[in-house]
C-alpha cells in the first residue's frame, strides 16, 4: 500500500498580482513544441514552461511538493505529458478548485492523486505552507486549518495504489490466476 | 428515478451509479482504428506480457482513416494491427468495410443499452441506437482491451425536447439543436432527445443528430429507439432487442425545449460547427468544391437525398463533387440502386471507397489555401481539413450548392 496521507510543501498557482489562475490549459503546462520528448524523466524541466511567471518552476520545485491550482486546470488537449511533467519533478499531489475532464482522466490513469477542493483558494493558504492531505477522506490539514475536499474515488485509489492503470491491470491478472 | 445513462451504467457495473460518482464500467465492445490501433498494440505488448485481451470476441480493429492505406506509415500501422489480430484471435474490419461505428451498428454488435469504447472522438454516435459509446485515447483503450472494462464518471443528464413541423432535413434539425446549445451547452453531460421532430427521424437521421454530441461538449446523446430502429437491430443481430428507456420522473438537471416549426435549411460557417445561419442569410458565397459523406451524413439515405436534388441537373462547371459512403454496405447500395448513375450523369467527379473521407487526412475531401468547400462532415475548425474554408450543410444543400456554384438551398435549384 502506498501512503494515503501525503505531507508536503505547497505551491499556490497564482499570477504576479497574487490572483488565482483559472483555465490553465495543457499547452501552458507542457507546450506542444516539446511533444517530441518521450522519456518521462526529461519532461520535468518543461513543466509550466509556457505559464507566465512560472517558467522557472522546475528549478524551484522539490520532490514531494504539492500543487494548489485554480478552476478548470488542465483544460484543452488530451496530452498525457501535462501530468507526466509534474510526476517527473516528484510532485506528489495536485489540489485544485476543479480540473479539465480529460486531465482528470489522465491523472487518475497515471496514479497522480488529484484532490478536488472547491474553495481552497479562500482557505487562507499561501505558497510554502506545509499541508497534510488524507486522500481517502479528502481532509486537508495545515497549521490551524482543516479543509474538507472531495474524497478520492475508490477507482482512483485502486489505480493510485497499483501505480498506474497498466500496473492495476497486472494486479487484475494476478487475481484471476 | 435513473436516466438512460444511469440505467445503462447500472446494468454494467457493481458500483453505486449516481451522477458525479466514478464507477467501473463493463464494456460490451472495444475497438481501435488504424490511427490509434498501433499505439494500443504497443502499450499491450509493453505492459501485459502475452495476456492481451479479456475477450477477443468483443474486441475489434476498424480501419477507416486511410483505406486502403495511402501512405507508407498507414500501411505499416495497419499491418501491425493485422498481425496482432491474427496472434490474438480478434477480428479486423479491414480497409474495405468503412467507418467503424457505422460498421458496429450495421453488424448488430451494439444494441440499445450496450457499452462500447474506441479511439474515435465521434464514438458517441452510437447514441443513435440507444447505446453508450465513448471515444478515448490509446492508453485507455489498451486498458479496455486487456481488462474488458474502464472507469467512468457518471454524467448528469439533460432532456432535450424538439418539436414542430417543417420540411427541412435531419441535418438542419441537428443544426437547430446546436444553434440553441452552442459548443459547450452539453459540457460533460448525457443528453436524451424527445419530441415529434426527433420521433420522425429514421436511423440515418438519428445518426446525423447523434454524431454532433461531441461538438456540443456532450458525453453521449441518446435517441430512444423506435420500432424501425429496433427492427433493424433485431434483423442485424439475430437477437431479441429491447430498448432502455427513461422513466416519466427521471432525474434531469436541465430541460430544454426547442421549437423547429417551419425550420429552413441551415449551414455552419467557418470557423466552427456551432457558427450557424440560415442558408437564406449567408449571401452570395461562391464555392469551389462539395463533399458528401462522413459519419454524420454518409448513409445511403443521405447520398440518395443528394441524388434526388441532382437528378436532371449538372454540377456547375469548375466545381467538383466528391462522395464517400460511410460503409461498404452503403457503397454497394449506391452503385447497385442506380443512384450512382444519377450522380455520374450530374457530373460528380469521385465516388471513393467507404470510410472517413472528408475528415481524415489520407482519404478524400481536404481543401487547399483559398479553396471554398460545402461539406456534410462534422467539423470546420481552422486547418482541420486543410487551409481552405469549409461550410457545413445537409446533403440536399450540398447538392444544390454543387449545381449553382454557390451556397444554396434545394428550393433555389428549380426556381
Amino acid at each position: 500500500m502506498k501512503p494515503e496521507i501525503l505531507k508536503g510543501r505547497i505551491w499556490l498557482v497564482t499570477d504576479s498580482s497574487g490572483e488565482r489562475m483559472d483555465d490553465i490549459d495543457t499547452d501552458m503546462i507542457f507546450h506542444n513544441r516539446w511533444l517530441y520528448i518521450t522519456d518521462v524523466k526529461e519532461m520535468g524541466r518543461y513543466a509550466f514552461g509556457n505559464t507566465e511567471g512560472w517558467e522557472d518552476f522546475p528549478q524551484r520545485a522539490r520532490e514531494g511538493d504539492i500543487l494548489v491550482v485554480g478552476r478548470n486546470f488542465g483544460a484543452g488537449s488530451s496530452r498525457q505529458q501535462a501530468v507526466d511533467c509534474f510526476r517527473a519533478l516528484g510532485i506528489q499531489a495536485i489540489i485544485g478548485e476543479s480540473f479539465g475532464a480529460i486531465y482528470k482522466r489522465n491523472a487518475i490513469n497515471s496514479g497522480m492523486p488529484l484532490i478536488e477542493a472547491p474553495g481552497i483558494f479562500e482557505a487562507g493558504l499561501k505558497s510554502g505552507d506545509v499541508v497534510e492531505i488524507n486522500i481517502r477522506t479528502g481532509e486537508i490539514k495545515a497549521d490551524s486549518l482543516l479543509f474538507q475536499a472531495r474524497p478520492m474515488s475508490s477507482v482512483a485509489l485502486d489505480i493510485y495504489h497499483a501505480g498506474d492503470i497498466f500496473a492495476y491491470a497486472e494486479k487484475l491478472e494476478m487475481k484471476h490466476q | 428515478m435513473p436516466t438512460i445513462v444511469e440505467k445503462v451504467f447500472q446494468s454494467h457495473s457493481r458500483d453505486r451509479v449516481e451522477p458525479g460518482e466514478i464507477i467501473w464500467l463493463n464494456l460490451d465492445v472495444r475497438t481501435a482504428r488504424d490511427f490509434g490501433g498501433p499505439n494500443v498494440v504497443k502499450h499491450l505488448r509493453e505492459h501485459y506480457n502475452g495476456n492481451y485481451l479479456e475477450d477477443p470476441k468483443k474486441t475489434f480493429f476498424t480501419f477507416d482513416l486511410s483505406v486502403p492505406a495511402k501512405t507508407i506509415k498507414y500501411a505499416v500501422n495497419q499491418q501491425i494491427c493485422r498481425d496482432f489480430a491474427e496472434e490474438t484471435g480478434m477480428h479486423v474490419f479491414d480497409v474495405d468495410q468503412g467507418i467503424g461505428t457505422h460498421v458496429l451498428m450495421e453488424n448488430g454488435l451494439v444494441l440499445p443499452g450496450s457499452t462500447a469504447v474506441g479511439t474515435d472522438s465521434h464514438y458517441n454516435i452510437l447514441g443513435a441506437v440507444g447505446a453508450f459509446g465513448q471515444g478515448m485515447g490509446d492508453t485507455d483503450i489498451a486498458f479496455a482491451f486487456r481488462a474488458g472494462r474502464t472507469w467512468f464518471e457518471v454524467p448528469e443528464t439533460m432532456n432535450i425536447n424538439v418539436t414542430g413541423q417543417h420540411n427541412a432535413t435531419a441535418r438542419d434539425v441537428t443544426f437547430a439543436v446546436m444553434r440553441e446549445l452552442g459548443s459547450k451547452g452539453a459540457l460533460g453531460m448525457a443528453m436524451e432527445y424527445y419530441g415529434d421532430a426527433i420521433e420522425r427521424l429514421d436511423l440515418a437521421g438519428r445518426i446525423t443528430l447523434a454524431s454532433q454530441t461531441t461538438e456540443m461538449g456532450g458525453i453521449i446523446g441518446f435517441i430512444p429507439p423506435d420500432e424501425r430502429v429496433l427492427n433493424f437491430l433485431k434483423e442485424r443481430s439475430g437477437r431479441e432487442v429491447r430498448p432502455v428507456l427513461a422513466d416519466d420522473d427521471s432525474n434531469y438537471v436541465i430541460n430544454k425545449e426547442i421549437d423547429v416549426s417551419g425550420l429552413e435549411p441551415l449551414v455552419a460557417l467557418p470557423p466552427s460547427p456551432t457558427n450557424i445561419k440560415p442558408v437564406s442569410e449567408v449571401g452570395d458565397v461562391e464555392i469551389d468544391t462539395v463533399f458528401i459523406g462522413s459519419c454524420t451524413n454518409g448513409r445511403f439515405e443521405d447520398i440518395e437525398a443528394a441524388a434526388r436534388v441532382l437528378k436532371g441537373h449538372k454540377v456547375k462547371k469548375g466545381v467538383t463533387l466528391k462522395i464517400t459512403p460511410a460503409t461498404r454496405e452503403v457503397w454497394i447500395k449506391t452503385i447497385k440502386s442506380g443512384v450512382l448513375d444519377i450522380l455520374m450523369d450530374a457530373g460528380a467527379v469521385v465516388l471513393t471507397n467507404a470510410g472517413c473521407g472528408g475528415c481524415a487526412e489520407g482519404m478524400c475531401g481536404l481543401v487547399g489555401d483559398g479553396e471554398v468547400e460545402v461539406s456534410t462532415t462534422n467539423r470546420n475548425y481552422p486547418n482541420k481539413q486543410g487551409p481552405g474554408k469549409i461550410y457545413l450543410a445537409s446533403p440536399e444543400t450540398a447538392a444544390a450548392s454543387a449545381i449553382l456554384g454557390r451556397i444554396a438551398s434545394k428550393e433555389e435549384v428549380n426556381e
